[in-house]
């Protein structure tokens, strides 16, 4: 029997799929500032509270490492919590729970804790929350082991995602772009997950590959949607997780097109677009390279408050057209 | 400073060498002039001398390999230096093989004996052509160097439309149809499905089966695999070349032996003995292929015409008949000329031939001994072949496929006689040579075998 599919935005979606693990397993609980009566800074919890309770539905004090050293320590228990940071920005305050307990605990206990935390992250510019709340951290947690790094951009994978996370029995951050939360897009009633550390292509093509995340996808799907015009066959690959990496979906489209375009509005210098250059002119898909790879990322710049100069300091759709064009074209 | 081996360059246009056999090990003393290693080129083997006295060290050129030109292979260290010091810093100096020449300053060097510059030291005036066989000299994608190397062709020889003249996959592809084009497309009854028709009927370019569909034909484990040589490449690639580029035609003839046969008798009964250490021998001893060179020879001589090479600009006619003799060798064949064959003797032609084909089954012949030549001659007469058609070896506008010589029943006059007849086919190239000239030529050539007296004057 096919599940109903209907269009829910991406905030809600993240607000089914919470209510649907909380369903399912007692020990899974929610923990955030201002989630529970506020409904959470991007209203992503909503009314969760009246339905679940404050016990389930929990605000923590204004102290992201305290919230995510209870976060840690109740999923070390045998407790499945989901913590919400209010912006990802905020990662930089609890950085000591994330990489050096939640991360290191099931190495340094020789295996016999895991630490089934979910922590989400809403991330990004473009709301004009200027520079401290406004960025891209997710390569800082996909540099360290233990950790799983995801980032959805559809309704869809954010529902199926983040139900994989919960049942995940390592931690795995879940970074969300805020300008995805009101997106609207297909996601099936019920339970379904989708796999962590899996690639998805967008859409296929032969001349050109964009690995893009989060919402560049979208705007990777735009470029390529306008380049159609002009003959030119454009593969996107929306990454999804960024560790563990699906190398093999990035190599293969890579040997099929012979160019790559990385796309990501985290800051260019050592990002994830640095990753999966390397990783391609690493693999077997170098002898299919035909021109040089190209990174498209966030300037070298907090993001300023100025919404012209914020706009401009992420890659645009016009921005990933002409390099998209320029490499096609041969002119790089 | 030690002295540095390199692989030289001994044959024009190439840009790898393979090793096939080291006559000294590491660690050996060897003197200036000794015998080094022996290079096999596309055709030839040649032995390399050693550059200077000492001891042999750091071999690093391993047999069978291919190994490009001006590459060290080995370093010699004189009595008195300390082997030991680290390779990659110490010998810098140019010092040249016995093969090549030492690049002077300021003076432009002929790219055949222009020593290759090794890493780290600048070509002597960077031009295009100059540089071009440095492997990393040129300007080209990782693609477009795989295709390339797939499709035996040097990124050098390609001209790059990509940004500052770097080569990319098109240039490659293109380079690949041009050398192609002459092969005609698949005929679509062999295509399986409509949708795979039209993809051929787009300018795609004919590939012969990969490897892997080769392979996957047999059970594994039901052949064994035995590595090209030089040679077996080379012959793929010239063979392919040429059946695929030169318009082939044929013309046959047969042509009565008895004549010749009992001139041969004759001249070889009066052959003056000579002293060897074998005994006395005669001074020569013709066979009927000596004969069929100089009869295709002076046949070129009176249809002048024929002796011809094609080129695109201008049709090059030759003053000599120089014609090449296909010589089987273990693991394929070579073509030694007999050079002005038309002005030879017989017995002179017979002992160079014999000695060219000696020297050609121990592949010691230099490439100016197989290289060019007007036209060839290919007998498979001695396995009883009684008529074949043969792909001409360009630069040559026609090769002479040569039957076996045998008793047929011929009708003259309304009679049925006996006589020894043997079969020739003339592969003609139709842009040098047409019909009626060939025709002509052939025609010249058994006037030659019937009337063999003519070949003595």
């Amino acid at each position: 029997m096919d599940a109903v599919v209907r269009e829910l935005s991406y905030a809600q979606a993240i607000q089914e799929a919470m209510a649907i693990a909380m369903d399912m397993d007692e020990r899974v609980f929610l923990m955030g500032e201002d989630i529970g009566v506020y409904g959470g800074a991007f209203q992503v919890t909503g009314d969760l509270v009246e339905r679940y309770g404050a016990d389930r539905v929990i605000d923590t004090p204004i102290s992201e490492l305290g919230g995510a050293g209870v976060a840690v320590g109740a999923a070390v228990t045998g407790m499945r919590p989901i913590f919400e940071f209010q912006f990802s920005d905020f990662a930089t305050l609890g950085m000591e729970q994330i990489v050096n307990q939640a991360a290191k605990m099931r190495f340094m206990l020789g295996g016999e804790v895991s630490v089934p935390v979910v922590m989400r992250f809403p991330a990004g510019s473009g709301t004009g929350a200027a520079a401290q709340h406004s960025q891209s951290l997710e390569a800082w947690l996909g540099h360290v082991p233990g950790l799983k790094v995801i980032q959805p951009a559809t309704p869809h994978d954010a529902k199926g995602m983040l139900l994989a996370a919960v049942a995940d029995p390592d931690p795995v951050m879940i970074f969300e772009h805020k300008l995805l939360y009101k997106m609207k897009g297909p996601v099936p009633e019920g339970h379904y997950t989708v796999p962590i550390g899996k690639a998805d292509i967008r859409r296929q093509g032969c001349d050109l590959t964009i690995v893009a995340t989060s919402i560049m996808v979208h705007k990777a799907l735009d470029a390529a949607a306008a380049l159609e015009s002009e003959g030119i066959d454009i593969e996107v690959i929306d990454l999804r997780t960024i560790r563990p990496l699906d190398r093999q979906t990035v190599i293969d489209s890579v040997k099929k097109t012979s160019r790559l375009l990385c796309v990501y509005e985290a800051v260019k210098t050592l990002g994830i677009g640095a990753e999966v250059s390397a990783l391609v002119a690493e693999s077997e898909a170098f002898d299919y390279l035909d021109a040089p790879i190209v990174r498209l990322g966030g300037a070298e710049t907090p993001i300023p408050y100025n919404p012209d100069l914020e706009k401009a300091t992420v890659p645009q759709v016009p921005d990933i057209i002409a390099a998209a064009r320029d490499l096609v074209k041969g002119v790089r | 400073m030690p002295t540095e081996v390199i692989l030289p360059k001994v044959d024009m246009d190439m840009a790898t060498g393979q090793i096939s056999r080291w006559f000294a090990a590491e660690g050996a003393h060897v003197k200036k002039g000794d015998v080094l290693f022996e290079i096999e080129t596309d055709k030839a083997a040649m032995e390399i001398d050693a550059p200077a006295s000492g001891t042999l060290r750091n071999v690093t050129g391993k047999e069978r390999v291919d190994i490009p030109v001006g590459a060290p292979v080995a370093w010699i260290y004189a009595d008195d230096e300390v082997y030991g010091a680290k390779q990659d810093e110490a010998p810098i100096s140019p010092l040249v093989g016995e093969m090549s020449a030492k690049p002077t300053k300021g003076r432009a060097v002929p790219p055949t004996s222009q020593r290759e510059a090794p890493s780290g030291l600048p070509a002597i005036s960077p031009t295009r052509g100059e540089i071009s066989q440095s492997p990393t000299g040129e300007r080209a994608t990782p693609l477009a160097r795989r295709l390339a190397r797939e499709a035996g062709l040097k990124i050098a020889d390609i001209q790059g439309s990509g940004p500052r003249g770097r080569v990319v996959r098109a240039d490659v592809e293109a380079a690949v149809a041009a050398k192609d084009s002459a092969i005609p497309a698949q005929p679509t009854a062999e295509i399986a499905s409509p949708a795979q028709a039209e993809v051929t009927q787009a300018p795609a370019l004919p590939k012969a089966m990969s490897d892997d569909q080769v392979l996957k034909l047999f059970e594994q484990g039901s052949y064994e695999l035995v590595p090209h040589d030089n040679m077996r490449k080379t012959i793929a690639r010239r063979l392919v070349e040429a059946k695929s580029t030169i318009p082939h035609f044929y013309l046959t003839l047969d042509c009565e032996l008895d004549a010749l046969l009992a001139l041969r008798t004759q001249l070889n009964a009066a052959a003056p003995m000579k002293k060897t250490d074998k005994g006395e021998a005669p001074v020569y001893k013709l066979s009927v292929n000596d004969m069929v060179i100089k009869a295709m020879a002076m046949a070129l001589k009176a249809v002048p015409d024929a002796n011809a090479s094609w080129t695109e600009t201008a049709m090059v006619k030759h003053r000599h008949a120089d014609v090449g003799v296909a010589v089987s060798i273990p693991g394929g064949l070579i073509t030694p000329i007999i050079r002005h064959a038309d002005e030879k003797t017989l017995s002179t032609i017979s002992n160079e031939m014999k000695d060219l084909a000696s020297r050609a089954r121990s592949r010691k012949l230099k490439p100016e001994e197989y290289q060019g030549g007007t036209t060839a001659v290919s007998n498979l007469g001695m396995f009883g072949i009684k008529d074949f058609a043969a792909v001409i070896n360009p630069p040559h506008a026609t090769i002479l496929a040569v039957g076996a010589g045998e008793e047929r029943a011929v009708v003259k006059n309304g009679e049925i006689k006996i006589a020894t007849v043997m079969s020739v086919t003339l592969s003609t190239d139709h842009r040098a040579v047409d019909g009626a000239l060939g025709a002509e030529l052939l025609g010249a050539f058994k006037r030659m075998i019937e009337n063999p007296m003519g070949m003595l004057v």
